[in-house]
């Protein structure tokens, strides 16, 4: 690595700072469209889900890879999906429903797509509430446990992207096959060609 | 009656439709056409303006959405699933020349240039609100005539019941028709008295303009108090049928999209709530209207129909 630890992680939290950025300057210019309160939700929700392919992208990047430097920016990348998920979630809360929390309640319990935005979003925050050190320590083996969570949470929120989607389903179609192929990874890896890959 | 209240002037009088637009577009257009003095052939069509237009009492007095915004957020699948889609592809749709076939349970049926099927019409401006199912809304200046004029032209026999409307079908000109993201070609319906209403309306202009491509050129249905998904655009075919026809969003998702598809706060549809709307513009949602607030013209229309039934 030409780069320091250090410096790697400097470089993707600024990375990771750009969508947001991008949001405002483009606020800004007055250049989101006709609905801007539907831009923004759709916006942070699709920056919350490639953030999440991505933190889900570390391990099977090292184990193809044998570098160690992407399973280090696991638990940054974690946290900016959890960001982007909870402004996802403001914007709907607070720009959309304006805090009518009768409504959103029945959109939780009525619409499937709402409710599993919301599961995936209940467990994403589960995980970047235990993500600091001192949970580690004090969760021990259950730590690990506890943030296979991911899985299920990335699953959802695939789920409430395709269930959102009209008619097109082009868009969700290539996320899903995303996650699909990084599950995919996790799960032929007990296979013995992936443990020879995995012991070099 | 509180619908007979005209707004005092028309938006068409008040202000240019070019000013709605952005000023980078107006430049844009106005560098454009400065350019096309060098190269005649380079010239855009200009939008063509409608002679002074008679003010329908029909009209609501709410303030209309501006050009940009009801020409840039579509849904014309025709021309891509992105509400900016339609914008962005609407030079790939040929409006001229046009005919619109007329068939089925008529006395006169055939094939009608554009020009035929408009000359004894006199067009006029209607503002109505357009309430989405994906619970937006706008109020929107057509420029248009009522559909039940056309179809008397055409003296539909007894047995006509229903009126069935197709889009044009042409993947060189509509490129969204190439995936079958729906049962293409587009097709819609209604039931006579839903088609003879005088509120419901061909338009073929938009703030005193010829109708943009994005916003279904160059004719297309109007119906304010069904979700937009009922006015079908580019129409090149009209049908009197004595069945009810296939619609196409009811195709793809029966428990979703019914063949009537009134506007009604109380019936929600899976994915979005329609107890309320956002007008776009406005910051907050407001309450939506039984029928999108057309209710005292036809709610008698269906008086002996369950509604939660015939959604």
């Amino acid at each position: 690595m030409v780069l320091s630890e250090r410096w790697l992680k400097r470089v993707v939290f600024l990375l990771c700072l750009t969508p947001l950025a991008w949001l405002l300057a483009l606020a800004l210019r007055g250049e989101l469209g006709a609905n801007p309160i539907e831009t923004i939700i759709r916006y942070f929700g699709d920056w919350a889900l490639r953030l999440l392919l991505l933190t889900l992208a570390a391990t099977p990047l090292r184990l193809l890879s044998g570098w160690s430097w992407p399973v280090r920016l696991r638990r940054l990348l974690g946290l900016f999906t959890f960001f982007y998920a909870m402004l996802h979630l403001l914007a709907y809360a607070v720009l959309d429903q304006f805090f009518d929390w009768a409504a959103i309640w029945e959109d939780i319990v009525e619409r499937p797509f709402i409710t599993t935005g919301m599961l995936a979003w209940l467990l994403l925050l589960a995980l970047a509430l235990t993500s600091n050190q001192a949970s580690q320590r004090r969760l021990g083996r259950n730590w690990k446990r506890l943030h296979r969570l991911i899985y299920p949470a990335a699953i959802l929120a695939a789920v409430h992207f395709a269930l959102m989607v009209k008619a097109d389903l082009r868009e969700p179609l290539i996320y899903g096959a995303i996650l699909t192929l990084l599950l995919g990874l996790r799960l032929i890896r007990r296979t013995r060609v992936y443990k020879t890959l995995e012991n070099r | 009656m509180p619908f007979l209240r005209p707004g005092d002037i028309r938006p068409s009088e008040i202000t240019p439709a070019a000013v709605y637009r952005d000023r980078r577009r107006f430049l844009g257009a106005a560098l454009a056409a400065g350019g096309a003095l060098l190269l005649p052939s380079a010239l855009p069509a200009a939008p063509r303006r409608f002679g002074p237009l008679p003010r329908s009492p029909l009209s609501t007095s709410e303030p209309p959405n501006s050009y940009k915004d009801i020409t840039t957020y579509n849904n014309f699948y025709e021309l891509g699933t992105g509400k900016d889609d339609p914008a962005r592809n609407a030079a790939l749709l040929k409006t001229e020349p046009w005919s619109v076939t007329v068939d089925g349970e008529v006395e006169r049926p055939g094939t009608y240039t554009l020009e035929d099927i408009l000359k004894p019409h006199a067009l006029e401006e209607r503002i109505y609100r357009l309430r989405c199912v994906e619970a937006w809304s706008m109020v929107i200046p057509w420029v248009g005539f009522p559909l039940g004029d056309l179809i008397k032209r055409f003296q539909p026999t007894s047995r006509a019941k229903y009126v069935a409307f197709t889009t044009l079908h042409d993947p060189e000109q509509l490129p969204g028709q190439r995936r079958n993201v729906l049962q293409w070609p587009y097709v819609e319906g209604l039931r006579m008295d839903e088609a003879m209403h005088p509120l419901t309306l061909l338009a073929v202009g938009l703030y005193g303009e010829v109708l943009p491509g994005q916003n279904g050129a160059p004719l297309r249905l109007v119906v304010p108090w069904k979700y937009g998904f009922k006015s079908i655009k580019s129409i090149v075919r009209i049908s009197l049928t004595e069945q009810m026809p296939p619609t196409t969003w009811n195709r793809a998702a029966p428990h979703e999209y019914g063949f009537y598809a009134n506007v009604n706060p109380a019936v929600d549809h899976p994915r979005w709530s329609q107890k309320r709307e956002r007008r776009l513009g406005e910051l907050r949602k407001r309450e939506t209207l039984p029928f999108n607030g057309y209710a005292e013209q036809v709610a008698q229309l269906y008086s002996s129909m369950d509604l939660t039934k015939w959604y």
